[in-house]
């Protein structure tokens, strides 16, 4: 079983976003990174796959500039067998384009399988995987929270909203993973010094001029400040009387 | 003057709400860039087209109905082939969707047949020129992009609920279109459709929003948050992810980052926190109201009212007291 995972370098979300004095980027400055979390799942789901196999190939690979080598670097620390970075400056606001390079560095490889994240939480179009996969000339089902591959065929359930669907594929396949897959493991010990030594290809990524550009970027406007209506439940009437009155929503 | 195409989302052969915001925005769009023609597109099994002359009410000048055993479920490739060709087809400016789960399924398939542009969970957009202007929370909603989309046709999906139109109704026309190939023919079949057996509204359709935290303590607590929801009597229970990691309530019911991005009218938050992965999901809520025992909780510093103290105490008396201003107007 040789798979691809497409992972994305994304701002830790919990950090203070600020705007860069361009008005059309993030400030990066007091800002963590880290693998996106569906793209960790989806190296995770890569990983169980493999092992139950009993053999294989992980390969991780992302597009960015050289900072996403911590990341791939994570991922293999995770007990992927290898990397590949798609260097480029910055990755651009239009998934087509990112899909492109993608896709361009995926073409044939052997894949049996090329995965990814289901939606990238910084940019979040959720768009790039299905991009991908058609330029590929490859079957596709985004969003997947099960998965069974057996005999060269794959079954997967996306969570709608508020139902569920069952997809039937043949492999290879493109596969986006939602949460509820799995949980991924930590790297151990004896996992980060190995990945340390894992090899880990630098290719330039071709991008095309990309269609969807940032033209202004800003902080949403704060919430008016509420208030506290009281203590225990002898607010209740008062909240009661302000959701009837003020907010008149009951 | 642009034609835009709206494509109509349908589930076990009913229209669904993201697919009326979809004409509806489009509508809207026309209008706004000097007129032009909104064209709904209705893909489903036979009988699916009995719903197409009620798109009239939402703006659309003509409805397309296309009507296959083979679209009975959801069907990914058949489905962005049909709309793909029409795009081409129609010369339309632009190609409205819901940025519901078909519909983000949807939109980069066809982008990626047309070779296209395409954007996802849109809350705003404007025609400028050759450009699609657009509104696109992106860092879990901590950042608003405006992003210039250029290409013929663009797509576009819109994050439900987010584009209000007045209503615009008028007669459609209706047309009858053709599969492109065999539909029945593809690589990706949807074998199954599981509806929710849940008689709750769905999240994002229901006005109120009751919403449990950690602070429940236990799977069974929920039945406080399920009775206060029943209070309501329009109100769909949701829960954190800290919730739904702890197997007390389904994936499906996240609200957050990695779960459903929800904007109701209200939302009742029961012993969450109010922890960023949560916050994002939901802070564009009209009004929020927090009940949680930690005066010093950040979920306070979103919520428009918010109560101090004990959810065991509090969650009774307000489902209680809801119930009765219910009956009482």
């Amino acid at each position: 079983m040789k798979i691809a995972v497409c992972i994305k370098r994304v701002p830790v979300q919990e950090g203070r976003f600020a705007i860069a004095p361009s008005g059309t980027a993030i400030d990066e400055a007091g800002l963590k990174y880290d693998v996106n979390d569906f793209d960790l799942w989806a190296v995770e789901a890569a990983l169980r796959l493999k092992e139950k196999a009993g053999q294989g190939e992980v390969v991780i690979v992302s597009l960015g500039p050289d900072a996403v080598q911590e990341q791939i670097r994570k991922a293999l620390s995770m007990g992927a067998d290898r990397g590949l970075q798609l260097r480029a400056s910055a990755v651009p606001p239009d998934p087509f384009v990112v899909a492109t390079a993608l896709a361009d560095a995926l073409r044939g490889g052997g894949y049996d399988l090329i995965l990814f994240g289901r939606v990238a939480v910084d940019d979040a179009f959720g768009a790039t995987g299905a991009i991908a996969a058609h330029l590929l000339g490859l079957p596709c089902v985004t969003g997947i929270s099960t998965l069974e591959i057996a005999n060269g065929r794959g079954r997967a359930r996306r969570e709608l909203e508020g139902a569920q669907e069952v997809m039937e594929f043949p492999l290879p396949a493109v596969l986006t993973i939602d949460e509820g897959l799995n949980k991924e493991r930590l790297p151990s010990l004896k996992g980060i010094m190995a990945a340390k030594k894992k090899p880990l290809e630098v290719r330039a990524a071709t991008l095309a001029e990309p269609r969807v550009t940032v033209r202004r970027l800003e902080l949403p406007a704060e919430r008016a400040a509420g208030r506290i209506v009281g203590q225990g439940a002898a607010a209740v009437p008062e909240l009661v009387r302000l959701l009837q009155t003020e907010a008149k929503v009951l | 003057m642009p034609t835009i195409l709206a494509y109509v989302e349908t589930r076990a052969g009913a229209v669904r709400k993201v697919g009326l915001e979809a004409v509806a925005a489009a509508r809207a769009t026309a209008d706004a860039a000097g007129g032009g023609e909104v064209h709904a597109l209705v893909v489903g099994a036979p009988g699916v087209g009995a719903a197409a002359g009620a798109l009239g009410e939402d703006g659309a000048d003509a409805v397309l109905v296309l009507e296959h055993p083979a679209f009975e479920r959801y069907n990914p490739e058949a489905t962005s082939a049909v709309v793909a060709d029409r795009l081409t087809r129609g010369g339309y400016r632009l190609g409205l969707l819901g940025s519901s789960a078909q519909g983000r399924d949807l939109a980069p398939r066809v982008a990626g047949v047309l070779g296209v542009p395409v954007v996802t969970d849109v809350t705003a957009l404007r025609l400028e020129g050759e450009d699609v202007v657009v509104t696109h929370p992106i860092d879990t909603g901590k950042v608003i992009a405006t992003l210039v989309v250029r290409g013929t046709p663009a797509l576009v999906a819109l994050r439900p609920g987010a584009v209000a139109a007045g209503p615009a109704p008028r007669q459609p026309r209706v047309e009858t279109i053709a599969a492109v190939g065999d539909p029945a023919a593809t690589r990706v079949v949807t074998t199954e459709l599981t509806l929710g057996t849940s008689t709750r509204l769905d999240l994002g359709d229901a006005p109120v929003i009751v919403s449990g935290g950690r602070g429940l303590r236990s799977a069974e607590n929920f039945r406080l948050v399920e009775e206060l929801a029943g209070a309501f009597g329009n109100a769909a229970v949701g829960a954190t992810r800290a919730v739904t990691d702890e197997g007390w309530r389904p994936h499906s019911e996240q609200i957050g980052q990695t779960g459903r991005l929800v904007s109701p009218d209200l939302y009742v938050a029961v012993g969450i926190s109010g922890a960023i992965q949560h916050l994002a999901g939901m802070r564009t809520s009209r009004t929020i109201v927090a009940i949680n025992k930690d005066k010093d909780a950040p979920i306070f510093k979103v919520a428009d009212y918010g109560i101090v103290g004990d959810v065991f105490e509090v969650v009774p008396a307000l489902t209680a007291a809801v119930r009765a201003a219910r009956s009482a107007s």
